[in-house]
């Protein structure tokens, strides 16, 4: 078994704790990983990006060959545009609809969400939205956490074990929070 | 804790602590600066170790050598722009005669991710003559970082951890070993090997290229070549490991290999390689280091691909997608990418910086002037360069701002505005305004005090913003033309008359535009 995933998204939206908590819930289910993620510059806006690599057996490169992603999650509908030349044949792509503006030529919302609907296994979601009916705002990163959940190698219980475990240390409220949304991205 | 998913930094900082490490010094720089977070964190719950930001890469080498002349185990760690800097020490150490052990950690940047060149350690470790190591996953680190220790004691000289971004900030799981003893203070034995004036200085060069040749004969020891056809013989170093075992899979044929994660470079085992094969291919991330040395050392010649000969990209980062046709190998097919998509995000100052605010008053004081020269420096106010900016014109290296300012101005070019960050001011601002002062260079010196180093994520300056002031008048810039204003926009008007004033001053000004940064604010109200 071999699971890659790209997750994209503009630097601030927090893209680097799903790939804690995924990178997690696969160690603890005895599987190999590798990460591989950029700082620096990326904390003011530019665009960010992980690779994820999950594996039974021994992972060779840090990052992603093109055209073998099984997953592209996404925190922004154009940055999950920006790596389909990475995604497998029957990978499958899951982004949050609402963009981030921050450049001047931002394309068309509409032709970007077309671009992705028309894709044959693609998931758009209002992940604010859904985490804000949650009862917090800031955990629309585990609404697309749970989304994933039934595409990923993963038990369910694994990611809500990483889930508490990141967040344990912000308090109970916060935790119950990131769990709310997780199981609403679930139900989706 | 005995699996853990780790940084390549992060592996690099627990490989010295369990090593035994007395002593770490930094400067912080992408992507070296999680080495010392790591280890102040540490340090900060257990104590035990020193742990410490420098003013920049050679006062951090020179501290680490201070450690090793006291006989304990010190690391040193910088990127690879670091080591400029610090290039004084780290030539003329290979020559001591080291006592505790003495890590150089040096991340190197291929593909620029947040450098300004790609230079590859390689070659200053091979120009100065010191045994280097390259890992290539987070285990390697760990274990490369211990080893260093040990070669370094063994062999009485510095030894360097050679890194790359996807080393340092790539994950992978790590199995630790045994928590080793410090070493205790005991001063190296032999003072004529830590004196480099000339009469003693040859005498240790000497022994120095001895001792390199014979640190290379250990290398060709442990080297094993795998046996393949004789086709084609690929020669990988550090992380292209993983790049081409990702893609051996795929080759029909499996050719010969020799992995190179020690230098100096084995001739011998290369020399092997290189009579069992018909063609030699060399992965390396970097510069074509192993491939142009592999050029001088073989008595027959045999075609040499690499990144020198073109076919493997001369810039930027291996992946494995662009080492296959290199490899014979068709690339890989993934979905067309979208039309959409425009080239890529600019970073941007964080909303409300107070470096925006800066700008603002220096471009509007600057209107009306035909000609002048803005001259900046490396750190997030070198975003200034983009719109809605398009202040700074030069960027070079850490304080290249205030020298080039001070240059242009005695050329004629003036006004001539230097704009340096608090913490690029204290690695390598002073010295030039001690020349600009001791001159009376015509030319504005403007420190933009956000009370942190906010590129690299908001570790605190080495001093406080209040000694700004204070230096600039203890080196002699008059007191009437140091100023400390608030780098808001409501202080906007006032600024720029202020600026004005400035620019029409003969002699030496230096303002200090204060306000600290969004970003610092926010992990300080975090923790
Ligand atoms: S990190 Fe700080 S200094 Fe850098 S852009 Fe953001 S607010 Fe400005």
């Amino acid at each position: 078994m071999k699971y890659d995933i790209i997750l994209c998204g503009v630097g601030g939206q927090g893209g680097i704790s799903v790939s804690v908590v995924i990178a997690r819930a696969a160690m603890a289910e005895g599987l190999q990983v590798k990460q591989s993620e950029v700082h620096g510059m990326s904390q003011r806006g530019g665009e960010v990006l992980a690779h994820l690599r999950i594996s039974d057996g021994t992972i060779a490169s840090p990052t992603i060959p093109l055209g073998s992603a099984s997953l592209v999650l996404a925190f922004e509908p154009l940055e999950a545009l920006r790596y389909l030349p990475w995604l497998a044949a029957g990978g499958s792509v899951i982004a949050a609809a609402e963009p981030i503006r921050n450049i001047a030529d931002y394309p068309d919302l509409g032709a970007i969400h077309a671009a992705l609907k028309a894709l044959p296994r693609s998931l758009l979601i209002d992940a604010d939205r859904i985490a804000k009916e949650a009862g917090n705002a800031r955990a629309a990163n585990m609404v697309l956490v749970g989304a994933a959940a039934r595409h990923l190698p993963l038990k369910a219980a694994s990611l809500e074990a990483a889930i508490v475990e990141l967040f344990s240390r912000k308090g109970e409220a916060v935790v119950a929070a990131n769990m709310k949304a997780f199981e609403a991205g679930r139900g989706l | 804790m005995d699996n853990q998913m780790l940084m390549g930094d992060e592996a690099i900082a627990l490989g010295a602590l369990h090593a035994g490490l007395s002593a770490a010094f930094a400067y912080p720089g992408t992507p070296s600066t999680e080495i010392m977070e790591t280890l102040q964190e540490i340090a900060s719950r257990e104590g035990g170790f020193v742990a410490q930001w420098c003013s920049n890469e050679k006062t951090a080498f020179e501290s680490a050598l201070g450690a090793s002349y006291a006989g304990r185990r010190t690391m040193v760690s910088m990127k690879h722009v670091g080591l400029n800097v610090a290039a004084d020490p780290f030539i003329n150490s290979a020559l001591l005669k080291i006592n505790g052990g003495l890590v150089v950690v040096v991340a190197d940047d291929p593909g620029m991710h947040s450098s300004q060149d790609e230079q590859d350690s390689r070659w200053y470790a091979d120009f100065a003559r010191v045994p280097c190591l390259e890992p290539a996953d987070s285990q390697e680190a760990y274990d490369m970082a211990r080893e260093a220790f040990e070669l370094s004691e063994k062999n009485a000289c510095p030894v360097m951890l050679r890194i790359v971004t996807r080393l340092a900030h790539g994950r992978s799981a790590v199995v630790f070993g045994p928590r080793l003893p410090q070493n205790p203070v005991s001063k190296a034995g032999d003072r004529w090997g830590w004196n480099l004036m000339p009469s003693v200085a040859r005498r240790l060069w000497k022994d120095l290229l001895a001792k390199y040749e014979r640190i290379r004969g250990e290398n060709d020891a442990t080297s094993a070549i795998e046996p393949g056809s004789a086709d084609l013989a690929v020669v990988t170093t550090g992380l292209a490991l993983q790049y081409y075992r990702e893609n051996e899979g795929d080759l029909a044929t499996k050719p010969s290999h020799l992995h190179i994660s020690r230098y100096p470079i084995p001739h011998g085992a290369l020399r092997e390689l290189a009579s069992r094969s018909k063609r030699i291919l060399v992965l390396e991330e970097g510069y074509p280091f192993v491939e142009r040395y592999l050029r001088g050392i073989l008595s027959t010649p045999i075609p040499i691909s690499g990144k020198e000969s073109g076919e493997v990209p001369a810039t930027g980062e291996l992946t494995p997608d662009n080492i296959r046709p290199a490899l014979g190998l068709p690339a890989r097919q993934g979905l067309a990418p979208s039309s959409l998509v425009p080239p890529g995000r600019p970073p941007q100052l964080c909303a409300g910086c107070p470096h925006g605010d800066s700008f603002s008053f220096l471009t509007e004081a600057l209107e009306g002037h035909q000609v002048f020269a803005v001259n900046a420096d490396i750190g997030c106010y070198t975003l200034g360069a983009l719109p809605p900016y398009n202040a700074v014109e030069t960027v070079v290296e850490m304080g290249a701002s205030f020298g080039m300012a001070r240059g242009a101005s005695e050329a004629g070019l003036r006004p001539a505005v230097g704009v340096i960050g608090d913490s690029t001011f204290y690695h390598s601002g002073i010295p030039n305004l001690v020349d600009a002062v001791s001159h009376g260079t015509n030319v504005k010196f403007l420190i933009l005090d956000n009370a942190t180093t906010g590129m690299t994520g908001a570790q605190p300056t080495i001093m406080p913003s209040e000694r700004l002031r204070a230096i600039a008048l203890a080196v002699g810039v008059g007191s009437d033309h140091v100023h400390v204003v608030r780098a808001h926009r409501t202080e906007h008007e006032a600024n720029v008359a202020l600026l004005k004033r400035e620019l029409d001053h003969m002699g030496v000004s230096v303002i200090i535009a204060f306000r600290e940064c969004i970003e610092a604010l926010k992990k300080a109200r975090k923790a």
